[in-house]
This record gives structure tokens, sequence and C-alpha cells, in this order.
């Protein structure tokens, strides 16, 4: 079973997003994303101020292994990137769903509604279907 | 349906994450690659290479065959034990693999090749060794232990009979032999010391948890590749293949020219490359901004022209990233790598990047 915390959602593409109270939002990779690219050696998160779609390839995080996009789980324009993950990525395996996180986003008006965004249980079921 | 090595149950045991590799299933890592990869730098790492082939050649033929079949001359491994490296190239002197070959005596060599590459080794050195009257034995009945690290080999010793273990400490360099049921050599892929060690596959459980109980690292493929890069080691398939000769691979210094009446397959294709030089060399690139050169990203070595990265990875010895690349033989200096649609500065620097745990990038003009 993977570390899923229950009060936030996810995306089919292993990103978590979290709500913070001045309704932006906090984007990271989920903790099975973290494990399944192993290592990470280098995170670009996008600078304050990019407007991004639904979708759209705003990260990249790579290991020794691989790299890998990630994507933005709701359209909007970023708040910040994580300032840290340029001198520390590990801080991402250590710590995806907390001092891990990606990047804030002020969500597009409606935009949150319209992301069809999976609950804990919903991508435990993708996980499942991926182990098969 | 991909093999497996006598340790396939250890490994899963282990909680190894497991890949295809040349068509076996293989252990890539086991909790962290960089953390195996430090293993090895400091202290010692065991990887299972048991995937590679081990081929025995015997008969009265076999030096004239193996001076047919190889690029480098065996005719200079004159004490037993010692070991060679060299490429097996085609008639055009493409590279058909590279691996090392034992001399055990005047009707023994072992030769130990690439995984991916040993059911077509092996047809074509059967199709060889008819005319020299040459048997040819696949050892899939041996598994193979890679101990590797500055304590490798006093760990790897505590695993033989004392006398046996004193025999192989006693080892140089590039030589093996055999002690009871195993062969111990003094061989590697990682850049430092250490032992490759085949041995009946029913030993090679116990002898994995032995060196385990010692503090010897489970590593997996995913170290191994780190640490041969570090080392400048070309990866067979990636860094060279058919299509590419050795002179444009690193590995001009393989190629035994002379004597001149030795007519090994391809000579006659790369005689003319050696006069006139190759027009492509195959160099160690160094990233000077963060980023992660991967294999295959384009690189622009003006006013040399262009080439492209043949191995690339994230070097946790030197925490920057480095790369081998195929660029035109002018190419020095500055280049740009085209990493995710940007370009990225790098240096063509010389090989290897480390060896024996210490970074040879100490020219100022190497560190960013």
């Amino acid at each position: 079973m993977s570390n899923l915390p229950a009060d936030l959602k996810y995306t089919k593409s292993h990103e978590w997003v979290r709500t913070l109270p001045d309704s932006t939002v906090e984007i990271g990779i989920t903790d099975h994303a973290q494990h399944e690219l192993g290592d990470l050696v280098f995170v670009e998160v996008p600078d304050a101020g990019r407007v991004v779609k639904a979708d759209e390839p705003c990260a990249v995080v790579e290991s020794v292994k691989a790299a890998s996009d990630v994507y933005a789980p709701i359209a909007g324009e970023i708040t910040a990137g994580n300032p840290k993950l340029a001198a520390e990525p590990e801080i991402v395996n250590a710590d995806p769903y907390g001092e891990g996180w990606l990047m804030r986003l002020k969500p597009a008006p409606g935009a949150l509604t319209a992301a069809a965004l999976l609950s804990a249980a919903q991508y435990q079921q993708v996980l499942d279907a991926e182990a098969h | 349906m991909a093999r497996q090595t006598p340790l396939f149950g250890l490994h899963q045991e282990l909680g190894a994450r497991m890949v295809d590799f040349g068509g076996w299933n293989m252990p890539v890592q086991y909790s962290s690659q960089i953390g195996e990869h430090h293993a090895v730098r400091r202290a010692a790492g065991v990887f299972d290479v048991s995937h590679m082939g081990i081929l025995d050649l015997r008969g009265a033929g076999v030096r004239a065959l193996l001076q047919r079949l190889l690029a480098n001359d065996v005719a200079k491994l004159t004490t037993p034990g010692k070991a060679l490296y060299s490429c097996m190239l085609n008639e055009q002197g493409g590279v058909l693999d590279d691996l090392i070959v034992y001399f055990l005596n005047d009707y023994w060599y072992r030769m130990v090749v690439n995984a991916g590459t040993r059911d077509r080794d092996l047809a074509w050195i059967r199709e060889h060794a008819g005319a020299f009257t040459v048997e040819v034995n696949e050892r899939s009945d041996l598994a193979m232990l890679a101990v590797q690290g500055p304590e490798a080999r006093a760990k790897a010793a505590q695993l033989l009979p004392p006398a046996d273990g004193a025999a192989a400490l006693a080892l140089d360099g590039f030589v093996g032999r055999e002690l009871g049921q195993w062969f111990v050599a003094r061989t590697g892929y990682t850049g430092e010391d250490g032992f490759e060690i085949m041995m009946p596959a029913s030993d090679a459980v116990a002898a994995w948890r032995g060196l385990n109980s010692l503090g010897v690292a489970s590593c997996g493929l995913g170290a191994r590749d780190t640490l041969r890069l570090e080392a400048g080691m070309n990866l067979y398939g990636h860094d060279m293949d058919e299509s590419t000769q050795p002179y444009e691979s690193n590995l001009g210094w393989t190629v035994a020219l002379a004597p001149s009446e030795r007519r090994f397959i391809g000579r006659a294709a790369l005689e003319p490359i050696a006069r006139a030089g190759s027009q492509r060399k195959l160099v160690g690139l160094l990233l000077e901004e963060r980023g992660v050169l991967r294999a295959h990203q384009k690189v622009t070595a003006a006013p040399a022209g262009e080439g492209e990265i043949t191995s690339g990875t994230y070097s946790p010895t030197l925490e920057r990233s480095i790369a081998l690349a195929r660029l035109p033989s002018a190419a020095a200096g500055q280049v740009q790598v085209e990493v995710r649609g940007k370009l990225l500065p790098a240096r063509v620097v010389r090989l290897p990047f480390v060896r024996a745990g210490r970074s040879l990038l100490t020219q100022t003009k190497d560190i960013p």
C-alpha cells in the first residue's frame, strides 16, 4: 500500500493537489511516483507568473535513471516554484507531500471544479490497476 | 520470457526492483541507486553478472582461432590466468562485441561476453571454430559475482579457505586463477579494485549472503551503469555496436595491428582508418549547468560539427552530469548539448572521470 494522505486530491499521472487556506493549490508528485523514479538528482520548477493549461507539462523531475514531466493538474497561474529543490532535489524523495512540494498555483476561474481530480481511494485503484 | 540467473530468487527476497536487461530479468537497484554507487566507491558492493556469457574454448587451434576472431592479439598473453580486453569485429570493422579473454593454457582460453550478445557471439564463434578444431562450451552451469570497491578483495577472500584466500589476494591486476571450483579474477567494470568470481551456480546464493554478512552491499545494474560511466568504460549497444568501429569508440588502444601478418576479421576495413585517422571520436563530456545528459541528445561542437551523446547520467561522485559522446574528431573544449529543448554548455574532458574513488578532473579548468 502506498502512502496516500486522505486530505489530498490526486491525478492519474501521479501528481497530488492540496488546497491551501488562501484557495491557491500546492502541487507535488506522489510517494509512489518518487519511489518509481528513484533518487532524484534534478528538479526544474516553473517560474511564478507563468500561466498554464490543464495537463500542460510544467515541471521536470529527473532521477539517475530517467526524466519525467510533471503536468499541471489544474489550469491557472503559477504563484511559486519550490526554490529549495534546485539545490536539494532529494527532498522530493524524503518528503514528497511536505517539503518536497513542486509548485503553487492560483486556479483559473472554475478550473478547480472542472479538473477531474481523484480521491485517495480512487488513486489507489489507479495504482492497483498499474500493478497488474 | 526473460531469463533468470541462479540468484533471481534471492534478488526478489532482498526487495530488488527487477528490469529486463538484454533479455534477462535483473536487479536494477535494491534500495538507493546512489547509495549502492557510493558503497562501491567507498567500501564494497556485489553485483550479479551471471547474465554475461562465459565461453570455454578448447583445442589445439584455439590461439589461432582467437587471433583470427579478436582485434586484440592473444599472443600478448604469456602467463596462465592473464586476461586481455578485446573487441570482436565483423568484416566491416564494426564491433560485434567487447569481451575479456583469459589465457589458461595452450589448449584452453575462457571468454566473458555481454549478456545481450551471447547467443549471437556463440553462433559467430562456432561458425569460425570448425576450421580450427576448437570446441566451444557455454558455461551456463556457472554463476558470476562481481565484488568491487576498496574493501572488496579483503572481504571476498574471506569466503575462501585460508590458503585459497591468500592466493586470491596475491593475484595481480587483470589476472585470474582457479581456486577449488571457483575462478577468481582481479577484474571489474567500476573503476575500483575487486574480483569477478565465477562459481558453480549452486554456490551463488550462499556466497552472496556471506558477502552481505561481511558488510558488502547488494548492488544493482543502475549503480553498475553510473560506476562504469564515471570510469569512462563503454557499454556495448550504447557506446558502440556493429555500426561503429573501435577508432571512433575510444577503443583504438585495443586494436593490435602489429604483427602485420595477423589477418584478424575486420583488419582490412580498419587499416585505412588507422592510416588516415578516424573522422569521429568518443569523448567524455561534463555538463557545466544543472541537468542530466542522456543518450541520443544532440551535441553541437562548433566549428567541428555535430554529434550525439551515447551514454549520459548523473555522476554521484562528481555531483554533476557526465556523458560519453561521439563527436567529430576536431571537437574540443566547449560544446553545447540540446537538453529538453534548451542548449546547455558542456566541456570535452579526458577519460576517465573517476578512478579508485577519486575525481580525475583535477585541473581547475575542468571544474566549472
